[in-house]
């Protein structure tokens, strides 16, 4: 037996109803009040600090460690790309990215922070759109700072080796290419953690994403799986960060900027599918 | 002023909220009452748009809870003490809601202020008390200076000066012309605080009626009597003209306090009393009573039956009060 939805009628602004009227002026709010306030809710928690903490300290600590040691040696670096000692850093960096982009959706159905946020913009997906916009630029602007700072110290370690000179199209593609990709990679965990609305169980999940399918194309020893070894060698997360230094586990498969445009695409739906179930679910 | 028009949620089979319609006038406090598990808190969650209901639907101020552009000044909710992150500080928590509603973050030091937590602000929400994280509940809810202002059992895990603290601050928002709608499982809570009482069990509705007729109709004083000699008893009670009810096999009762007449009466007609006591049913108890009737209510299609014992103060005229 479901009544259908009464039809409502649509009320003028300030409806004739009787009661209290606040001094305090009426503001038509927007997506930039939704921003401001996560804004304020990411400072304002030591998970924040925690990840991007460690984030920094793996990055340019292994990136910078990295260069100092292969620099120290009397390695043979001629014909190599001195960037490419980023990759390591940057690869274990993005669990911590990963974390901070689940935590900041699924932590308030932890805490039931979710419900008083939702009371006060009842706009669901602006809430989400908040989200993203203020971890996007946070995630972006932290690898880039990060990335960039490793990689002149690389260069500058690696002077003497007879390594490469770095390009033009090397420089940004191991800076803001791969802090787009990393960002957006935080931002698909953004969008589990809220499809999840689990801490633990939406990081798994992605750590999971991270790892599994280069872990599982190593057991792969049947010659009947070879191409399904290669795929997923191909389209892991770690192979696709290592062709923004060019060196890629294998010669086909994903090259150039190819890693963006599919890390923009699963980001994408992620968000569809976390918008959608945000609309239908209860909070 | 909240109205819910046969709002109805259901979980699978269950169903959580039945058909509810009332509304909640600006002015008074209205108290929400129903034992735990009664559908308070799901009705409480679907006026505020958190939960979609499945049926109804419940306007704000003529408007739908998602229509509203700055919610926080048009409702405060207080939904429950753990709505916030143990992480952040109170000032923190305050800043975020005043923000999202392009509240001044002035207005965040004055509510603050308001509940006494200024000296705190700083402090991690996790650190605080069940009292303090009231508090600062409150304070959320006060932000936006709202013309609306809905409370889920306040006075849990308060302090007697909490409590006390509580009751006058509904009482004062109320006198200024604000809707204030509190929900609470204690009757004894409500007869304190609330001006109009809506109950419901098992997400139906029960009552809705203001507070003086309950009380006018349930906390009836009324003299208990026992004694051997019923008929000689009923006899002189009924020569005098006073009305007796008989409640039991040797129990009879007569409203009002007449022990001493009765007493008079019953030595000058020489009858043995085995007890005779003023009694008085508490409002707990009626609230009790009716509340566990509501099982009989669902299942004989809304309609109360008409008690087997007389003295029950429930008729069918009950639902017009």
């Amino acid at each position: 037996m479901s009544t259908p939805q009464p039809p409502l009628p649509q009320a003028a602004p300030r409806p004739p109803y009787p009661g209290y009227t606040s001094p305090i002026p009426v503001v038509r709010t927007h997506l930039l009040h939704a921003v401001a306030s996560e804004w304020t809710k990411m400072r304002s928690v030591r998970s924040t600090m925690w990840t991007l903490g460690v984030f920094v300290l793996l990055v340019v600590g292994i990136g910078v460690l990295a260069g100092a040691v292969v620099g120290s040696t009397t390695a043979d670096m001629s014909g190599s790309n001195p960037l490419e000692l980023g990759f390591f850093g940057l690869l274990l960096g993005s669990m911590c990215l990963i974390t901070l982009g689940v935590l900041t959706t699924a932590s308030e159905y932890g805490t039931g922070m979710v419900r008083t946020t939702m009371t006060a913009c009842p706009s669901r997906g602006r809430v989400l759109a908040a989200k993203a916009v203020v971890f996007f630029l946070v995630a972006f602007v932290v690898t880039l700072v990060s990335t960039t700072l490793t990689a002149v110290v690389q260069v500058a370690l690696l002077e003497g080796s007879g390594a490469e000179s770095p390009g033009g199209e090397d420089w940004l593609k191991a800076t803001v290419g791969v802090s787009l990709y990393l960002a957006l990679l935080g931002l698909a965990s953004l969008a589990v953690g809220s499809i999840i609305r689990h801490s633990a169980g939406a990081i798994t999940i992605m750590i999971g994403v991270l790892l599994a399918p280069l872990v599982i194309a190593l057991f792969m020893f049947t010659d009947s799986l070879k191409d399904v070894q290669q795929a997923l060698f191909e389209y892991s997360i770690p192979n696709q960060l290592s062709i923004f230094y060019a060196n890629s586990l294998s010669d086909s498969g994903p090259s150039g900027w190819d890693p963006l445009w599919m890390v923009l695409v699963v980001t994408a739906v992620a968000f569809g599918l976390a918008y959608a179930l945000l609309e239908r679910r209860d909070v | 002023m909240i109205e819910l028009e046969g709002l109805t949620k259901r979980y699978g089979e269950k169903v959580a909220v039945d058909h509810l319609t009332f509304s909640v006038r600006p002015g008074i406090v209205t108290g929400f009452l129903g034992p735990n598990g009664a559908g308070k808190s799901t009705t409480m969650r679907m006026m505020l748009g958190l939960d979609r209901p499945t049926a109804g639907a419940v306007r704000i101020d003529g408007m739908r809870y998602d229509q509203l552009k700055d919610p926080l000044k048009y409702i405060g909710a207080l939904l429950d003490a753990k709505a916030m992150h143990g992480g952040r500080s109170a000032y923190h928590h305050l800043l975020c809601l005043a923000q999202s509603n392009g509240i001044d973050r002035r207005r965040v030091h004055e509510v603050l202020d308001t509940v006494g937590l200024t000296s705190v602000a700083k402090k991690k929400a996790k650190g605080f008390s069940l009292g303090m994280g009231q508090r600062l509940g409150i304070a959320g809810a006060l932000l936006g200076d709202p013309r609306i202002l809905m409370f889920d059992e306040p006075v849990n895990g308060l302090d007697p000066e909490g409590i006390h603290w509580i009751r006058n601050l509904m009482k004062a928002l109320a006198a200024e012309g604000r809707t204030v709608f509190v929900s609470s499982h204690l009757m004894s809570e409500m007869a304190l605080t609330a001006d109009h009482l809506v109950v419901i069990g098992q997400g139906r509705l029960l009552a809705d009626t203001s507070m003086a007729d309950f009380i006018a109709r349930n906390s009836r004083s009324y003299v208990r009597i026992r004694t051997p000699q019923r008929e000689q008893l009923l006899d002189a009670l009924h020569g005098a003209g006073i009305t007796v009810v008989e409640a039991g096999a040797e129990v009879l009762e007569v409203d009002g306090e007449k022990s001493e007449q009765i007493g008079e009466l019953a030595a000058r007609h020489q009858i043995v009393l085995h007890e005779l006591s003023p009694q008085r049913a508490s409002l707990e108890e009626a609230f009790m009573r009716l509340t566990a009737e509501s099982v009989e209510y669902h299942a004989h299609d809304g309609r109360p039956l008409g008690g087997p014992e007389p003295r029950q103060a429930w008729g069918p005229d009950w639902r017009k009060a």
